[in-house]
Parts: C-alpha cells; sequence; structure tokens
C-alpha cells in the first residue's frame, strides 16, 4: 500500500501570514464593526424616531393633515417646522444660543450641559467599571446618598480651612459610596448574594436612612421642618471655573480625572487587568490565581467610590444651599444608560455622559421654546438604550458588517488520492 | 438507504467551511469521515441534518433530492444523529426520552408511556442493549446513555445514522462494544456515517474512509491503509505519530501525595484516599475514564478544591489548603483540561493571557502598571518559540484555532520557572500536528528533570508520554504499571479491574 500522491505542492493547514491586513483596512473594520459606531447610530436613530413622534404631537402638524391631499406641501411645512423647531431648540439650549447677543452669553448653555454632564459621567463611570468586571451595579441611587449625606455633612457641620475642608469632604464622600458599594460586593463574595437584588434593596435602604436623619437625626436643620439638610460651608464648595456667571464647577475637573484615573485602572493597571479577566471569563481568572472573590468587593467598592462622587458633586458644586433625599434625581439610573451608550469604557462614558447632559440642558429650552413636551427627551433616550441593547437591529438598517467575520483567505487544496481497495 | 452529498458548499462569513463536498454513503455500509478538529466535519453533518443551510450543493436519498428546513425534516426522511454531547433529559426515564418530540397520546392527551416502554424493549432487545425503559438517564452510565440515543434514532426509522465523535466519553471496552453494535446495525441495513479523528477506530469498523480537510474533500481510503497514511491525508504532511522519548531518569521524588480525599458539596467522595508519588525527571500519567475523579483530583492538586483532606507536599513543603495563587508560586504550572473555560480568557490579546497567572508582581507588573513594553517582548518571544499562528501578539486568543490556543496555554506555563508540571487533557480536540508538538514540549520539559503529571482519556497518548501509568476509577487508583504496559491491561483497570499481580498502589 502506497501513498501516490497528488502533483502539485501540498498546502500545510493554516499558513496564513500573507501579509497582514493594511493600518487602514483594519481601522475601517473597526470602525464599522466596533461598538463606538452602533452608540452613534443608536443616537441617530433615536433622535430619528423622535423627530417622528415631535411630528405626530404637533398641532400643526395634526391639523393640516386634516387637508393633505388638497394642500400636501402644508403638511410638509408643518413637519419640518415642528421638527426643525424642536431639535434647533434642543441644540440651542445645550450647547450654543444664537440669539444671545455675545459668545460669553451665547455659550452659556454649553457649560449648562457640562454642569449637567458632570455626576452623570461620575456615575456612569462607576457604573461602567461594575459591567467589566461582570457586575451590574444598580446601586447608584444608594450610593449618592451614602455618599452625600455623610460628604454633605463633613461639607455644614465641621470647621475646616479652605480647600481643605472641600478635600475632606470629597474624600469622606467618596468612602460612603465605596462603603454602600463594598456592602454589595461582600456580600456576593461571601454568600454569592446576586448584586442586582442587593443594590436594589439598599436604595431603598439609603433612602429610607436618609430621610430619617433629614428629618430626626444628624442631617437635619435646627429649627427647621423642611425635610432638608443646612446650606454647605463655603469653605466646602466647588469653585466656580468660569467665574460666579456660569454654573460650571470644578466638579467637571474631578470628572476628567475621573475618567482618566478609571482609564488607567482598566488599561494600564494590573488590578483592572485581574478586573477585566474576572469580567470576561471567572473561571480562568480563578485557575490562573487571581481571586475572583476579593476581585468583585474591590471592584464594587470603587464603582461605589465613583457613584460616590457624583453624590459628593451635587452637594458641593451642583446644589449647595442643602440637600433632601431626592437629590440623586435619577441621576444613578441614568448613569446605567450611560455607561451602556459609552460601551463601558472610559472615554466613552464620557463623551455619552456629556450628550446625556445635553439632553438635559437642552430639553427644559425645548419645552419652554416650542412646546415640545420634555417626556420626548426621555423617550429618546430610552430609545438610544433600546437600539444599544439590539446591535443587530441598527446593523441590519445601515447594513453594517458583523464583527468577528473573520476574513480569511480561501486556501488551495490539492486532492490526493490514497491507493484504494 | 443510499445517501449522497453532492457539491456542498457552506460558508460561515469569508470562512468556507465546506467546500464543494462530494459524500457517497451506500445502503448498509459504515462510511468513516476522518479529519482533525475543524476540518469542517461536524459543519456537514449539521447540513446534512438540516441545523444549517447549505449555499450550495444538494443532499440526495436514494436519488432523490431533499430539502430540509431543520432537524424535523431531516428525522422525517430517515436521518438520524448521535450527537458527540447526549441530547437526554437526564430526569426523564429512558421511555420518555426516546418518546421526546413525537410523543404518542391515548384520548385527553395523557402520554402513551405504555408503548414508548415496548418500543424501547422492542428495539433493545433487537440489538442485545439491556437497556431498562423505566430507569432515569441520570442513573445510567455513560456507553448506556449513547445506547439510549442510538435506540432514539433506530425508534425513529432512521435509515441513516449519524455518529458524531461517540467514542470520545467511552472506556476502550464500551468503544468495542460499540463497534460491534455499529455492525450489527450495518447488518440490518442501516447506513452509518461515522465521524471521528481516531485512526485506530476508523480501520476497526468503516468500510470507507473519506478524509476531510480544510472544508474540502481530499481524498479517500481504504481501511488497510496505515495509520501513517491516514495522518498524512487528514494533516497533508507526514507525521511521526510516536513520541521520540530517552528512558527517564528519575530523581528523587518531588510530588508527594498521602491519604488525599476530595469531598463534593453534598459529600459525595470524589477522590477517595489516593496516595502516590512523582519524581523529578519522570512523566506519570493518571488514565481513567472521564469522570472518574482525575478532574477533581487536579483540581485539589492546584487549590482549586475546597474540600481536600490528606497530604500534598511537593519538595517537601505542603501544599494543601493553600490558594491558587501560593500553588502557583510554589513553582506548579497547570494546563486545565478545558482550555477555553479555565485556560484562557478568549476576549484578551495573545500577550494579556501570557501574563494571565501573573498579574500581581514583576517582571510584568511594576508599581501597579502592567509592563506593557516588557509584555510585548516577551510575547513576540514566545509566539516564535511556540509557533502560535496568529496575525500578532494583538490578536484575540478567541479567534485562534484549538491546537494554537492550547499553545499560548503551554507558552504561559513553560516559561515560569518550574518545580512541577501538570498538564490535564493537553491535547483533547487538537490535530495531529500540535498534538506532536505539545507532546515534543512535554518530553522536553520531563527531560529538563521536572516532575510531569499528565492527565489523559487517551489511551494512545498515555502509552506514548507516560514513564508510569497511573489508572483511576471510581475516585481509587486501580493501579500504578510501568509505561509499557499493554493496551488490554490498561483497559481492563480503566474499567476497575485491578492488574494480576500487582498491589493497589505501587
Amino acid at each position: 500500500m502506497s501513498t501516490t500522491q497528488g502533483p502539485g505542492t501540498v498546502t500545510g493547514p493554516a499558513t496564513s501570514p500573507t501579509g497582514a491586513p493594511s493600518r487602514w483596512d483594519r481601522m475601517f473594520r473597526e470602525i464599522t464593526t466596533g461598538s463606538a459606531i452602533i452608540s452613534v447610530l443608536a443616537v441617530v436613530l433615536a433622535l430619528v424616531v423622535g423627530a417622528v413622534m415631535i411630528a405626530f404631537t404637533n398641532k400643526e402638524v395634526q391639523a393640516s393633515a386634516g387637508y393633505f391631499f388638497s394642500r400636501p406641501g402644508d403638511l410638509l411645512a408643518a413637519i419640518w417646522n415642528a421638527v426643525s423647531g424642536a431639535y434647533s431648540a434642543l441644540f440651542q439650549g445645550s450647547i450654543y444660543n444664537f440669539r444671545r447677543p455675545s459668545f460669553a452669553a451665547g455659550i452659556k448653555p454649553l457649560t449648562e450641559t457640562l454642569t449637567f454632564a458632570t455626576p452623570l459621567i461620575m456615575a456612569g463611570l462607576g457604573v461602567a467599571l461594575g459591567f467589566r468586571v461582570g457586575m451590574f451595579n444598580i446601586g447608584g441611587r444608594g450610593q449618592m446618598l451614602i455618599a452625600a449625606a455623610l460628604g454633605g455633612w463633613v461639607g455644614f457641620a465641621v470647621d475646616l480651612p479652605y480647600g481643605l475642608h472641600m478635600i475632606v469632604a470629597l474624600v469622606v464622600g467618596i468612602l460612603g459610596g465605596a462603603l454602600w458599594g463594598g456592602i454589595v460586593g461582600l456580600l456576593k463574595a461571601r454568600t454569592g448574594a446576586h448584586e442586582v437584588i442587593t443594590t436594589i434593596m439598599l436604595n431603598y435602604v439609603a433612602f429610607y436612612l436618609v430621610s430619617y436623619l433629614l428629618r430626626e437625626g444628624f442631617l437635619k436643620t435646627p429649627g427647621s421642618n423642611n425635610p432638608k439638610s443646612p446650606a454647605t460651608k463655603v469653605t466646602a464648595v466647588f469653585p466656580d471655573l468660569l467665574g460666579p456667571n456660569y454654573i460650571l464647577h470644578f466638579g467637571f475637573i474631578l470628572a476628567i480625572l475621573a475618567t482618566i484615573f478609571t482609564w488607567w485602572l482598566l488599561s494600564r493597571s494590573n488590578l483592572g487587568f485581574q478586573f477585566r479577566a474576572v469580567g470576561l471569563n471567572p473561571h480562568a481568572a480563578k485557575v490562573a490565581g487571581i481571586s475572583v472573590k476579593r476581585m468583585y468587593v474591590y471592584a464594587m467598592m470603587l464603582s461605589g467610590g465613583l457613584v460616590g462622587l457624583a453624590g459628593i458633586n451635587q452637594v458641593l458644586g451642583t446644589t449647595t444651599s442643602g440637600f433632601g433625599a431626592g437629590l440623586d434625581s435619577g441621576i444613578g439610573f441614568d448613569a446605567i444608560t450611560v455607561a451602556l451608550l459609552g460601551r463601558s469604557k472610559p472615554w466613552g462614558v464620557f463623551w455619552a455622559g456629556i450628550l446625556f447632559g445635553a439632553f438635559k440642558a437642552g430639553g427644559f429650552s425645548m419645552q419652554a421654546a416650542e412646546g415640545v413636551p420634555i417626556d420626548i427627551v426621555l423617550v429618546v433616550q430610552s430609545l438610544i438604550v433600546l437600539f444599544i441593547a439590539a446591535p443587530p437591529l441598527v446593523r441590519a438598517i445601515f447594513r453594517l458588517p458583523v464583527p468577528g467575520a473573520i476574513r480569511r483567505k480561501t486556501q488551495v487544496n490539492v486532492s490526493q488520492e490514497v491507493a484504494a481497495k | 438507504m443510499k445517501l449522497e452529498l453532492r457539491g456542498i458548499t457552506k460558508k460561515f462569513g469569508a470562512l468556507v467551511a465546506n467546500d464543494h463536498i462530494n459524500l457517497t454513503v451506500e445502503a448498509g455500509e459504515i462510511h468513516a469521515l476522518l479529519g482533525e478538529n475543524g476540518a469542517g466535519k461536524s459543519t456537514l453533518m449539521n447540513v446534512l441534518y438540516g441545523l444549517y443551510r447549505a449555499e450550495e450543493g444538494e443532499i440526495l436519498l436514494d436519488d432523490v433530492v431533499q430539502h430540509f428546513a431543520g432537524p424535523g425534516d431531516a428525522m422525517a426522511a430517515g436521518i438520524g444523529m448521535v450527537h458527540q454531547h447526549f441530547m437526554l433529559i437526564p430526569v426523564f426515564t429512558v421511555a420518555e426520552n426516546v418518546m421526546l418530540g413525537h410523543e404518542d397520546t391515548k384520548t385527553g392527551g395523557r402520554l402513551d408511556l405504555a408503548a414508548a416502554r415496548k418500543h424501547v424493549r422492542e428495539i433493545s432487545d433487537r440489538f442485545g442493549f439491556d437497556v431498562d425503559p423505566d430507569a432515569l438517564v441520570e442513573d445510567l452510565p455513560v456507553g448506556v446513555q449513547q445506547r439510549v440515543e442510538i435506540i432514539k434514532a433506530v425508534s425513529r426509522d432512521a435509515k441513516v445514522l449519524v455518529f458524531d465523535e461517540p467514542t470520545a466519553v467511552l472506556t476502550p471496552q464500551e468503544t468495542d462494544e460499540l463497534m460491534v453494535i455499529m455492525r450489527q446495525l450495518k447488518e440490518a441495513g442501516t447506513s452509518i456515517v461515522f465521524i471521528t479523528h481516531k485512526l485506530r477506530e476508523v480501520r476497526a469498523v468503516a468500510d470507507r474512509i473519506t478524509v476531510i480537510r480544510l472544508g474540502a474533500v481530499v481524498g479517500e481510503a481504504s481501511p488497510t491503509a496505515t495509520n501513517v497514511e491516514l495522518a498524512t491525508m487528514m494533516v497533508g504532511r507526514a507525521v511521526d505519530l510516536t513520541v521520540d522519548k530517552a528512558p527517564a531518569v528519575p530523581g528523587d521524588a518531588a510530588l508527594v501525595v498521602k491519604n488525599l480525599s476530595v469531598l463534593d458539596p453534598h459529600g459525595q467522595v470524589l477522590v477517595n484516599n489516593v496516595s502516590f508519588e512523582v519524581h523529578n525527571g519522570e512523566i506519570l500519567a493518571i488514565a481513567g475514564v472521564q469522570g472518574n475523579g482525575q478532574t477533581e483530583l487536579t483540581e485539589a492538586l492546584m487549590g482549586l478544591q475546597p474540600r481536600v483532606s490528606g497530604e500534598i507536599t511537593l519538595d517537601g513543603k505542603s501544599l494543601r489548603g493553600h490558594s491558587v495563587r501560593q500553588v502557583l508560586e510554589a513553582g506548579v504550572g497547570f494546563v486545565p483540561e478545558d482550555r477555553t473555560e479555565d485556560g484562557l480568557v478568549g476576549e484578551f490579546t495573545i500577550a494579556e493571557n501570557l501574563m494571565l497567572d501573573r498579574s500581581n508582581d514583576e517582571p510584568f507588573v511594576k508599581r501597579w502598571n502592567v509592563q506593557r513594553a516588557l509584555l510585548a517582548k516577551f510575547a513576540g518571544e514566545k509566539v516564535m518559540e511556540f509557533d502560535v499562528r496568529s496575525q500578532g501578539i494583538d490578536t484575540p486568543v478567541g479567534r485562534l484555532s484549538g491546537g494554537n490556543q492550547q499553545k499560548v496555554v503551554l507558552a504561559r506555563e513553560l516559561s515560569r520557572d518550574l518545580r512541577l508540571f501538570v498538564a490535564a487533557q493537553p491535547t483533547r480536540g487538537l490535530d495531529v500536528g500540535s498534538i506532536e508538538f505539545v507532546h515534543e514540549r512535554i518530553v522536553a520539559t520531563r527531560d529538563a528533570g521536572t516532575p510531569v503529571v499528565v492527565i489523559s482519556t487517551e489511551l494512545d497518548e498515555v502509552a506514548a508520554l507516560a514513564d508510569r501509568i497511573m489508572v483511576m476509577y471510581r475516585g481509587r487508583i486501580v493501579g500504578i504499571v510501568p509505561g509499557d504496559t499493554p493496551r488490554a491491561v490498561l483497559g481492563l483497570m480503566m474499567a476497575g479491574e485491578a492488574p494480576a499481580g500487582e498491589g493497589a498502589a505501587a
């Protein structure tokens, strides 16, 4: 029995190195198949659907639709007016207002956007960090409240020199958030309790605890029946960045620093390396000697600390006249959306936070100027999440290629026959 | 029934998994489909079974073109499949499993279990299976579960039966019994497609052999072809099936395990009072059928099992009760049996995976910072040294083939200073070329004086590598025998029979 080789050479398996794909080729694929483009397109799609809703709810559009067949141009004009009016109000309310006389006044909306964005970025980073370690931190509200309560107390009850006071309040606030997050991590590591359950429950614990403290505890304003804390002392308040005419404060610098820190942590430090390993494959991490349980605790502490930073930012920067139990005003939950839109990448979260800050700032002026209900903004935000959660849908609409579809050169196989039978 | 596949082409994106494959299986023939992992055998069978839709080509049964929209159509046309991972519901009885999917009902929608039982008994008697229709599937041994799968297929009047890697989970004895069953089925007129990458089995049972490589048919062979000829066709180049290995020069005992027991959370004994030694510069192979305590024993060595009693010492220092990290730092290198699950982070790059178990200290980490330049240089060297074929060190390992993934694991573990090397199923699912490479590296590690423990369910691998062989059965050591012990003896030991004239632990 002998083997008769076919003519020509026989190719071995996977002799691949036929030149790596060019940089541009790779960059193009990264952009089209990567996650960033999906986020951007999700926003675009959400704005389109939002436009449809604005048109539908607009009175003039409804009226002109009644005589569509006699004068169709009216309907189109009405739709155009409604949608362009709403979105231009959104733009002018969030970025630059052309109707103001000077640049200094015109740029004011952008500073408001950044102020709104600050806590969203901070809390979004916290949630994103949790995502990267494979945990869903829904406890933003509780962590913000505890951070604000502890840090805020330092802010109004302790006397310290200017600057130092702020730093102490800041650190205490971050530690408060880290504590509240750390409890969740500890419960998960020790008992296996799922973090979604425990964070939600701890939200209630924090809310009622802080409410109680505001009414009868150490957060109560003396001589007042309002469940509201005293005002933060001047020595602890964040300095304004652009002078007293603008509301933008030092918190935004902190948000940038937090973003840089989180980026370093996740992509440069060994702790972040272990975090990512646990998040992507806890089994392999465990076999590689990484203590998965310890990582859960550390990650929840850091996540809680970042969310806590958002809480203390509200007390020392945005609303310094005293806080109530509603101080998180939904930021803890919006942070989840921000983290999703930012694809749990620090700089992605940063830009997503600014976008959502813009929605918040612009939503009010859209309502005021055009009478478009502010709920539309909420709908657009929700649609963004919806589209992000369904990348195949977005890909189908824009006909994008599927990621991970490995391009491989088809290999020539030379058939050969073994003398058989 | 005659089965014919004509010009089947199946693409996943740009990857051509099947490239114009032609295959003819005559009625009453056992046709082996031989090929490396990833050659496209399973894809082809999934096309046949209606799980995938082929881009081109057609399927003919008795010269009639078929159009399968799903497995239901394929079954109705007379195609049955025995999957590698059994598609059985463990808490159902045999009869319930067999009727699942085409349940007969009596009035009022009640299941006609009596008919199903009768059906099972009938088929079971016909082939001499000895399967109790009322036994719960989870209580049955693996070999019997496979027979339930066969009964399932036969009960649906399958005229063409596809066996997808059926022997991976069987003992040598069970494998032989399966061969007998396959011949019986063949005599009853069933056509059989037998997918495997084990050359010995193919030659034992197949009437004809088709070899597939890289998604295309590379040729046909008769069962009289030699192992080397078949392997050469599979891999596309000449391969050396034996490992070049000098006799071991064992030194002092390095790893000493005494009275080791492992319990599961319910208190079941998984490893039962095991004692053995591994010397410097020798390979101890732990053989046994999957699920007889080898996995748990390995995990106990690595500090991955929480309920361990007994003694584990390495160079005189105790390892028991230490964390995984401490065990690794003591100089133990570990290749886990499931590399994608336990050995690698698929989304991480090759470079990142190379530092996976060294993420705490120098050289790769200095003051909290990952030393990226150093890591890149290290990864570049290792990729060259271990011949990892990829687009570069930044390729996610999930994109690599199984063989290249295993090379990454080996490169990581073997680049530390080792005092002990533990490799669990080091070549599972690898192609012949990679197996050769892995075996060479393991022997080289031994020759450097390191004690090596290889856990394997493949007798070929055990025979090729071992200086001594320890066989486990139901958590106990059946015996420790020399590396040149004949297969038949090992097979009996794997079924729990102690070798004649040998103590329970040498």
